[in-house]
């Protein structure tokens, strides 16, 4: 079928590239001859690196998406974003608490959210980004876990930001505040761990790696399955 | 409307028998069915793929033709002037290469034990499989389990060819690691209680794959490396390192890293050094699409087995069954293993299916190869390949409405941005290159066979045999990257600043590339792989 393929038009930081139509944003740029370093990542949509601002020639509107998982079209015009600058703060997470109080002096510029929604407009993972601020700023960190958990950190939101909000930073410090302080910690767990510490798992596990591979393969072959 | 007409119409026959397959389990394979289907149709049996390895110290040992291509080649550094005399760029206690999960647990553990330590990352922070790794991660930790039943799952699940010393810090550390990242803020899937939501995963005896939605390891890379950020341990992104420097004791001393943007070449000087690079799927064996990052080069094998580190297993690669195979864009991409977890069965040309659902991985992928070459049941593709579904809007069947929703988002959002609704319409898969089984040897501190030198994470090999399971990587990379961070730590205290920086080892096995002409003009480690889509 590769005879059959149509080819597009498209412009890479304003020059023009002709390119198979079925190929991703990516590709289309290594199609042209780029050895990527920055702005390629995991090429799954899972990482963030390959954030990139398009638009359709002859329309005004800019667009964004992540260039692995994008397709071209003709008449696109395209840049990717290599870095962004934004800020952490930097905490330590035993010596904090899920307060506003406490984010506040983290993150006080998530209180200068002017809700324009600029954010949400250039989530690529469809996030309500201007919410979970807004979850942050009452300190609902709950809410603002569960809604900003989808975040790949590709920092788009940042770049659009009048109030220079770094909401991938704020979303995941909230997720760390939530799991940390506010989701119970699975009492079973601590019980395991500290069984194993003490040495109280020793003697079953030790008999098996001393047995022999036969001995081992029979009890691996009748062993029982959880239904 | 992705699925062509033709594709639409074998759709149906998924459609129509798919309510008898609710709850009904295809049988497993026994022993010898097992092994059958791997013998005739596992890439790592077919010959023709491998050949000897002709200089080092495994010299004679079996590669895969691309990994053996690597590291049979010239260095980076076979025509730069290094001054090793001079004042290096980094001086640190212990040298961590490699920026994903193993590295930044590594980090965390090594700068707690006091040790002054440095990051060089060949892309940026967190770019690694851990990243896409989505599945979850196994621990022993419910009434019904203990590490002696998830060690019988890792030995048998890897064919018993385990390190047995390996298997037991993997399965014993697994709850310590998963409590330790949960007081780190990890977000796991957690029941109100607090209990950990288990569920099996492919060769799993009980359910003990906890996972955070199927972005398990992307949450676990980014609270890692949060955490790496608040230590303020240094970090060099977008420094690849090409050799591992050794003093003149033969002991690791540092690596010379190559700044990918203004192509300069530095030293980094330490008194331990811990390779954490991660695997090699970007070398396409045999051709096959790879669910891997765009860094898996094998960077860390080609220099860490230069520097005179042994190999295992290195010739066992894994072929995760389910990866993507249409729309053309999702080629190669993994589908997460939780899709079958959840009771996803993969079925042929005429809504059959084939293998049971949970087989472990090498028995899936080498039935789905089975099932298209030998059976020919597969599913023409408009691409020119074949491939099976995976039924995934059974998972609704099974277990409600909106299931698909809230437990694979990032799968669902996946195949809906090139036009598949995998709520209703099932994926179309076929096996890709995954993961590298072996890697360098090491022990249950994660040393290698050269001493100071550490490896851990995919790099390093022995752990599963020749075939992990699903959930036992981004254990294992937590859990040998925090014991050779540790290891790492406390016998940098021991060691004097390395005084006599050498690369004579390079020179010596460019001796032996020229005595065996084994090079052709290759050279390595590749760091990045070329593309032209042509």
């Amino acid at each position: 079928m590769a005879d059959e393929i149509k080819m597009v038009d498209i412009f890479l930081m304003g020059k023009r590239y002709t390119v198979p139509e079925t190929l991703t944003i990516l590709d289309a740029m290594e199609y042209a001859g780029y050895q990527l370093t920055r702005g390629c990542g995991c090429r799954a949509g899972f990482c963030g690196a390959c954030a990139t601002v398009f638009r359709m020639a002859d329309d005004y509107e800019l667009q964004v998406g992540l260039a692995c998982q994008t397709k071209v079209e003709d008449g696109m015009y395209l840049a990717q974003i290599p870095f962004f600058p934004g800020r952490k703060a930097r905490f330590n997470l035993d010596d904090i608490e899920p307060s506003v109080a406490h984010f506040a002096q983290l993150y006080p510029e998530v209180y200068r959210c002017l809700g324009c929604s600029s954010c949400n407009k250039v989530c690529p993972q469809d996030i309500d980004v201007m919410q979970y601020i807004a979850y942050c700023q009452r300190g609902d960190f709950t809410r603002a876990a569960d809604i900003s958990f989808d975040c790949l950190m590709c920092g788009l939101c940042v770049s659009r930001c009048p109030a220079n909000i770094v909401h991938y930073n704020a979303g995941l410090t909230a997720r760390r505040l939530y799991s940390k302080y506010i989701a119970k910690p699975d009492p079973f767990l601590v019980e395991r761990a500290k069984a194993i510490k003490d040495g109280e798992m020793d003697a079953e596990i030790d008999e098996l790696v001393t047995a022999d591979n036969e001995k081992l393969q029979k009890l691996y072959n009748e062993r029982e399955i959880e239904k | 409307m992705t699925y062509t007409p033709q594709l639409r119409e074998l759709m149906k026959k998924v459609e129509e028998t798919r309510p008898s397959r609710v709850g009904v389990n295809f049988p497993r394979m026994s022993q010898e069915e097992r092994q059958d289907v791997l013998q005739k149709f596992h890439p790592d049996y077919i010959e023709d793929g491998f050949r000897e390895l002709k200089v080092g110290v495994d010299k004679g040992a079996r590669l895969p033709n691309e990994m053996a291509d690597v590291f049979e080649s010239w260095s980076r550094l076979r025509d730069v002037e290094l001054d090793l005399k001079a004042e290096p760029a980094y001086d640190v206690d212990v040298l961590i290469i490699g920026g994903g999960g193993a590295g930044a647990s590594a980090a965390l553990d090594a700068h707690a034990a006091g040790a002054n330590v440095l990051i060089a990352t060949k892309l940026r922070f967190g770019d690694a499989n851990t990243m896409m790794a989505q599945g979850g991660i196994q621990a022993a930790d419910k009434e019904n389990d203990s590490p002696a039943i998830h060690y019988l799952d890792v030995m048998g699940g890897g064919r018993l060819e385990n390190v047995p010393e390996l298997a037991r810090a993997l399965v014993m550390d697994a709850p310590l690691v998963i409590k330790w990242l949960e007081d780190m803020g990890t977000m796991f899937d957690k029941k109100e209680d607090g209990r950990m939501i288990t569920i099996h995963g492919g060769g799993t005896s009980r359910k003990r794959m906890h996972a955070a939605r199927d972005y398990t390891g992307a949450e676990i890379m980014r609270t890692l490396r949060d955490e790496v950020y608040n230590k303020e341990i240094p970090v060099v992104e977008f420094s690849a390192a090409v050799e591992i420097l050794l003093d003149d004791q033969g002991r690791a001393a540092g690596a010379v890293l190559y700044n990918i943007e203004t192509e300069e070449y530095q030293v980094a000087r330490a008194k331990t050094v811990i390779i954490a690079t991660g695997g090699s799927g970007r070398l396409h064996y045999r051709g096959f699409p790879t669910s891997n990052h765009y860094g898996a080069t094998a960077d860390g094998l080609v220099m860490g087995y230069r520097a005179g580190a042994k190999s295992i297993y290195a010739d066992s690669i894994q072929y995760h069954p389910t990866g993507g195979a249409y729309p053309p864009q999702l080629l190669g991409l993994l589908v997460t293993e939780k899709t079958r977890g959840l009771g996803a069965t993969p079925l042929n040309i005429n809504g059959e299916q084939f293998v049971y659902h949970l087989e472990t991985r090498d028995v899936a992928s080498s039935a789905i190869i089975r099932e298209c070459e030998e059976r020919g049941l597969g599913v023409p593709l408009p691409t020119g390949i074949t491939a099976v579904w995976l039924d995934s809007p059974i998972l609704e069947l099974i277990h409600g409405e909106g299931t698909i929703e809230r437990q694979l988002p990032a799968m669902l959002r996946q195949f809906q941005r090139f036009g598949v609704d995998i709520r209703k319409e099932p994926m179309l898969i076929y096996p890709t290159l995954h993961y590298q089984n072996g890697g360098l040897l090491i022990n249950g501190n994660g040393l290698s066979t050269v001493e100071n030198l550490y490896v851990a994470g995919e790099a390093a090999g022995g752990i599963h045999g020749t075939n992990r399971l699903m959930g036992n990587s981004l254990l294992d990379i937590i859990v040998f990257g925090r014991r050779a961070g540790r290891d790492a730590a406390a016998k940098s205290k021991e060691m004097p600043v390395p005084e006599k920086l050498t690369l004579e080892h390079v020179k010596a096995y460019h001796q032996q590339l020229e005595e065996t002409n084994a090079a052709g003009d290759r050279v390595g480690p590749v760091l990045l792989p070329h593309y032209t889509h042509r």
